[in-house]
């Protein structure tokens, strides 16, 4: 499978990568890792005019510490978010669930910006991202702008991204000292996910003082448990109280809403173990 | 586009179209044929290469993405005519069998060996799921794998294909604790 | 010349044929460049069934680099029709099938038009400039309501049905007759089982390049058939056998899915004679799963009658198998390779099989790995399980109470066949003492009692196959239309190195480095010494090919009748040379030997002899080279016992195998280490059918599972460590004592898994679960839901959006 012909630019900087989208138009398409973009565009599922690749750009690279929060380079290849220090010692739950996205050689290429762009609804990071509130830093004609998780995935496979628009960082709050796991179903080890849970939780004294749980794959977007979440602080932190607090997690009783339920008692399980 | 890449150890100048997928780069302009094509969508892992030294799939980038890179192939990985100790061990453990996905494989096994010197079963196993193979049930392979690992000595292979946590880390910015 | 002392045949050789492929200095025909070499690239049906009532390809031929497009009516007085070599019945009903539609499409990723350009870029982005408008057809599906006639795949053949097969012990003479078996059974069961729709997903995309200078066509295919192929397409497009060359490099896999004569091979062929230049042709994974044929795809209707005491008596198969659009090579025949297979290890007094052969809207289906044994494997082998379920035995213990007996061989079967040899208690004993099934039970116990939401269960398969394909006059009473017999060369060379020349033709399976250790030990030189040639027309004339589990019982032996007759002209000459009477010629470890006296000659001596010609006995030709064609007079037979543990998680569905104990009986084994690889192969692929692995087309006919994201080709991770041994006895029908190991593993492991599974969750009130047993299937049948409800697991390529974000 061959790729139509496309333009193919390589700016020096953020800010002319953003140019470069304006002058380009609506047809014209970021390339981070390419992980999920080339395929498509061997299938010829879309065929933009002109491919902006951001590889070059160190400054997206790498994971910062911000005093209460961690800014994470959207260039930042799953390779190194996988082995970051920061990032086990704050937010130990992105690499347990980058260590689980695709496989090694794709991990080595792709990038925690570019799958969050990507916002497939069964891509693993998404969930977290919601859950851990983490917030986007955008690049755009009229320079940075910040958008909530919570905002910034609309659709399958749309976000909150104008046209005109780069992801340059995503800020992560410390989750230091938290218990996490990602609890994922799939039929095979390549495959999506057919439904995935992260949790986070921070337990001080037996007892439950916070729970972030997000849920992949059940929806347009990644679903934050927020019953869940309520439903668990103050609570002792045992397996009673995270079954019924699990329950949460759905209500209907097709194959996914029950392993909502099964995955989230077994990840906030793992978590508090954790 | 001009592109300056070096593939197993020479360096080539090249003009290239931007959609040529470095995996046809190799193979049609360099007749580095070794490195071979088995899907569209990168689950099958049979054009893996190394790119500086990690695991890539290069039917999943262009070769204009390479442009300034170090790529080594399966063809690069025997020096001096004595085999890559993975490759010997792929030999004696029977761990091919219509060999097309081999060089996919072996390019994965000896990344998988940079980071994990001592695999069990399953750290093998996962460390390989990027890779296809339907001749083998992959037990030979596994085994070969973990067979290599014995006989890997520090500073074994292409100096390119040595690299630590170290490296990796260390193209970051510094972070306090 | 040395000799070797230790013997060949049994030693684990490493593989000669791995040097290259460990390196990337393999030659798969992708590889292949010739000189102004044109690259053909296919347009295929987006729709399943249409009449074409216009292709435009005005603006695809006017792109650069573009130097035509062709439509089938541009080829339509050349391209004849594609041969189908196995008409299983007088009235078959055959469709004419072009390799290129002329006016119609009858599935979904059929080739309609043709774009030669001067690169596979160019001829990619010409492809997208072709318009064709369809005029949509109702789409034919399943099998059942196919055939009911409503709507016909091809309305002049005027019905869906293809053929009525049928074999009858009662009018065979070979048992009773299975319905007054049934009439008077204690005992009747009835299953319907679905074998789903499988790829073959060989790893090396198809690939062929037609070099049509030198007057010649030399074609290189990525084919299990060169031999076949060359025959064929001189049949098809009447070019004349002798100016045909085809040769089949390092091919990547077959497992069935490159015992073909394909589309695309006769398009190139066609193309190239049309153009005058080279043209290649290289498919994409996705075109492979659109256009390459699947596998199985079949409804297996089963009663089984039996006595209380668990003696089984009647079996009655009614099979509906999907031959999807078209009749390709051996499609309508391979549900019936499984005709002699449903009764298995077991004495029948009754057996009748009728399998109805049906057209659908759907690629067409031919042989995979197993080829209609592992069909008819898993309706016993899981009909055992229910009689056992039913009678409340232990399911090994009804098997035992009905197979036959060692000493019982040679056994003539229900099903007309001869078992010449085997040991099925020995088989399921090795395999009870390495699995501790005993252990297993007790686990299974106290999971049960504790409602453990992971259930253990046990699954078994005591398979037996036929294979080794064929006995010439056996294909000929199956209205095949080739024969069955392998043939092998032997040249001796003067420096004493030997070439061997074998119709077989490997692509995986290691012949270079098993027939240079047969010719070794017969010949007593060293393995070094041995070349093996394969896969060229040109010097290999004669071959049926590789398949079938065939190449080692059947070609092996050919090459072992060439090697005999090397000797016997060699012990001739060297009586000549040492001047004594060829009665008392010996021949050892590579030398010939006056009996009693210290007068030797090497056969490198002998060899050099017969080459220089110098004296030679009155009347022998000089050269010390031999042929030999062997058509063997029965299949082999191996066969084994496989017990599959399960683990199912029963909140999830999720199905994860603990262990797996695989003791196989495949008679003599030549490489230990191939034999071993076989059997790990053969069980990822069965398992893979248990589990992962289906074609799913949705209600239009559009394959939805055309990329390895969307088609579960299992990894290294989704696999377990398989525990392999082996029990043996020799088969009698060919002098090396072997039987065929290529497909044993796929044909007894299926079984073995959805057994496991069903033991682990059939107390929760689970009947029965269809392949694949995704954790969605599982759950939903513990649910105590139908089982066959499926909804493909999300993600995927089907998932991908084009409008999608960066990424």
């Amino acid at each position: 499978m061959i790729p139509a012909e496309f333009k193919y630019l390589c700016p020096s900087s953020v800010d002319e990568a953003v140019r470069m989208l304006i002058q380009e138009g609506e047809d014209a398409k970021i390339i981070a890792g390419g992980q999920s973009l080339v395929p498509v565009l061997r299938m010829r599922l879309a065929a933009p005019t002109a491919l902006i690749d951001i590889g070059g750009l160190t400054e997206l690279t790498g994971v910062r510490d911000d005093g209460d929060s961690l800014l994470i380079g959207a260039m930042t290849t799953h390779y190194e978010v996988q082995r970051d220090h920061l990032i086990q010692d704050h937010a130990m739950l992105l690499k347990l669930v980058t260590d689980t996205v695709a496989d090694p050689q794709v991990r080595h290429r792709g990038t925690f910006g570019g799958s969050l762009c990507h916002a497939d609804p069964a891509g693993d990071l998404l969930a977290p991202a919601l859950a851990l509130d983490a917030v986007m830093i955008i690049a755009g004609p009229s320079g940075r702008r910040e958008v909530p998780a919570s905002e910034f995935f609309v659709d399958y496979f749309e976000t909150a991204l104008a046209p005109d628009e780069i992801l340059i960082d995503v800020r992560v709050p410390k989750y230091t000292g938290w218990g996490a796991h990602y609890e994922k179903l799939n039929r095979v080890a390549q495959a999506w996910s057919i439904v995935a849970v992260a949790a986070a939780v921070q337990v001080r004294g037996g007892t439950i003082a916070a729970a972030r749980v997000g849920l992949t794959n059940v929806g347009a977007g990644p679903v934050r448990a927020t019953d869940v979440e309520a439903a668990l602080v103050g609570q002792p932190a045992t397996a009673e109280s995270i079954s019924s607090a699990a329950l949460r997690a759905s209500s209907g009783d097709s194959y996914k809403d029950n392993l909502a339920r099964v995955l989230t008692d077994r990840a906030l399980m793992a978590a508090v173990a954790g | 586009m001009k592109i300056s890449v070096n593939v197993d150890g020479v360096t080539y100048a090249d003009e290239v179209e931007a959609r040529l997928l470095l995996v046809h780069y190799l193979r049609e302009r360099l007749g580095k044929t070794g490195t071979v094509v088995g899907c569209d969508t990168g689950n099958c892992g049979a054009c893996t290469v190394h790119l500086d030294g990690h695991s890539i799939k290069s039917c999943q980038m262009f070769a204009v993405q390479a442009n300034g890179h170090e790529v080594t192939t399966i063809e690069g990985l025997a020096r001096d005519g004595k085999l890559h100790p993975v490759q010997e061990a792929f030999r004696n453990n029977h761990a091919l069998q219509c060999g097309f996905c081999t060089p996919g494989m072996i390019m994965q096994a000896i990344d998988l060996l940079a980071d994990e010197s001592d695999p069990d079963d399953e750290t093998v196993r996962k460390g390989l799921e990027g890779n296809l193979c339907r001749c083998t049930g992959y037990q030979n392979i596994v085994r070969a794998v973990q067979d290599a690992a014995q006989r890997m000595k520090p500073g074994a292979g292409p100096k390119i294909e040595q690299h630590s946590d170290e490296h990796v880390t260390a193209q970051q910015p510094v972070g306090g604790e | 010349m040395t000799a070797t002392a230790e013997p060949e045949v049994g030693k684990a050789r490493l593989r000669k044929e791995d040097a290259r492929l460990i390196t990337g200095q393999t030659t798969w025909t992708d590889n292949i460049q010739l000189t102004g070499m044109l690259h053909m690239a296919v347009l295929r049906s987006p729709v399943a069934h249409a009449r074409i009532r216009h292709i435009d390809c005005s603006r695809a031929t006017a792109m650069p680099g573009v130097a035509i497009v062709l439509t089938g009516e541009d080829l339509a007085a050349e391209q004849g029709s594609l041969p189908c070599a196995w008409p299983i019945t007088e009235d078959m009903k055959a469709p004419a099938a072009p390799a290129l539609a002329v006016d119609q499409v009858n599935f979904a990723g059929e080739a309609v038009a043709l774009v030669i350009a001067d690169n596979a870029y160019r001829a990619a982005d010409a492809l997208a400039a072709i318009d064709v408008d369809y005029d949509e057809l109702p789409v034919v599906l399943d099998l059942e309501e196919a055939l009911q006639d409503q709507d016909l795949v091809h309305p002049d053949l005027g019905t869906n049905k293809c053929a009525t097969w049928v074999l009858d012990s009662a009018e065979a003479g070979s048992g009773t007759n299975v319905e007054d078996e049934i009439a008077s059974a204690e005992v009747v069961l009835e299953r319907t089982f679905r074998q789903q729709r499988l790829i073959p997903s060989f790893m090396e995309p198809r690939s062929v390049v037609v070099d049509p200078s030198a007057g010649m066509f030399t074609v290189w295919s990525a084919t299990q058939i060169p031999h076949i192929l060359r025959w064929m397409l001189s049949a098809v497009t009447g070019i004349a056998e002798h100016k045909i060359r085809v040769i089949a490099p390092d091919v990547g896999g077959g497992f069935g899915g490159k015992l073909q004569v394909t589309p695309e091979e006769l398009l190139c062929l066609l193309v190239a004679r049309r153009m005058g230049r080279p043209v290649k042709w290289t498919e994409s994974r996705t075109e492979s799963m659109l256009s390459a044929h699947h596998g199985r795809d079949q409804i297996q209707k089963i009663t089984l009658s039996a006595r209380r005491d668990g003696t089984v008596t009647g079996l009655k198969v009614e099979l509906l198998a999907d031959m999807g659009a078209y009749l390709r090579l051996v499609t309508p025949g391979i549900p019936i390779l499984g005709a002699f297979m449903f009764n298995a290890i077991y004495k029948f007094a009754a057996y009748r099989f009728v399998c109805t052969n049906v057209f659908t809207n759907k690629v067409p289906t031919d042989a995979y790995r197993g080829a209609g044994r592992p069909e008819a494997t898993f309706a016993i082998e899981r009909m055992m399980d229910e009689l056992a379920v039913e009678l409340d035995m232990d399911p090994m213990r009804v098997r035992e109470l009905n197979w036959i007996k060692h000493e019982e061989f040679p056994f003539t079967t229900v099903a007309g066949m001869t078992y010449d040899s085997g040991n099925y208690e020995a088989a399921t004993a090795r395999a009870m003492e390495l699995f501790d099934y005993e252990a297993l039970r007790e686990e299974q116990q106290r999971r049960r009692s504790s409602r453990d939401p992971v259930q253990i269960g046990i699954g078994i398969s005591t398979y037996t196959e036929m294979c080794g394909l064929a006995p010439s006059r056996v294909l000929g009473a199956l209205r095949y239309a080739a024969g069955g017999w392998e043939s092998a060369s032997i040249r001796m060379l003067p420096t004493g190195k030997v070439e061997v020349i074998t119709g077989t033709s490997p692509h995986g399976q290691g012949h270079e480095t098993v027939w240079s250790q047969i010719v070794a030990d017969r010949l007593g030189v060293p393995f070094e010494d041995v070349e093996v040639l394969h896969g060229d027309t040109a010097s290999s004339h004669r071959g049926m090919d590789s398949y079938g589990s065939r190449s080692l019982a059947v070609g092996g032996t050919a090459l072992v009748h060439a090697a005999d007759k090397v000797l016997a002209k060699a012990r001739r000459l060297a009586a000549h040379m040492m001047e004594c009477d060829e009665a008392d010629v010996e021949f050892a470890t590579g030398s010939f030997s006056v009996r009693g006296t210290s007068t030797v000659r090497t056969l490198g001596d002998v060899v050099l002899a017969a080459h220089v010609a110098h004296d030679l006995p009155e009347g022998m030709e000089p050269g010390m080279d031999a042929d030999a064609t062997f058509d063997p007079d029965n299949f082999s037979f191996p066969h084994g016992t496989h017990l599959c543990a399960t683990e199912v998680d029963t909140q999830t569905g999720m199905v994860r195998i603990r262990s797996y104990v695989a003791v196989d009986d495949v008679g003599t084994v030549v490489n230990p280490l191939i034999v071993d690889g076989q059997v790990h192969g053969g069980l990822a692929q069965g398992i893979a059918q248990a589990l992962y692995e289906e074609a799913i087309h949705d209600e239009m006919g559009t394959l939805t599972t055309a990329t390895f994201a969307d088609y579960l080709v299992p990894s290294a991770a989704d696999l377990p460590a398989f525990m392999t041994a082996r029990t043996s006895t020799p088969a009698t029908s060919n002098p090396l004592g072997v039987k065929g190991v290529g497909e044993a593993g796929t044909i007894a492991s299926t079984p073995a898994v959805v057994n496991g599974v069903l033991d682990a969750v059939r107390h929760l009130g689970v009947r029965d679960i269809e392949m694949p047993l995704s954790p969605e299937r599982v759950w939903t049948a513990l649910q105590g839901g139908a089982a066959d409800a499926s909804t493909p697991a999300a993600g995927g390529l089907g998932s991908i959006d084009a409008q999608g974000g960066q990424s």
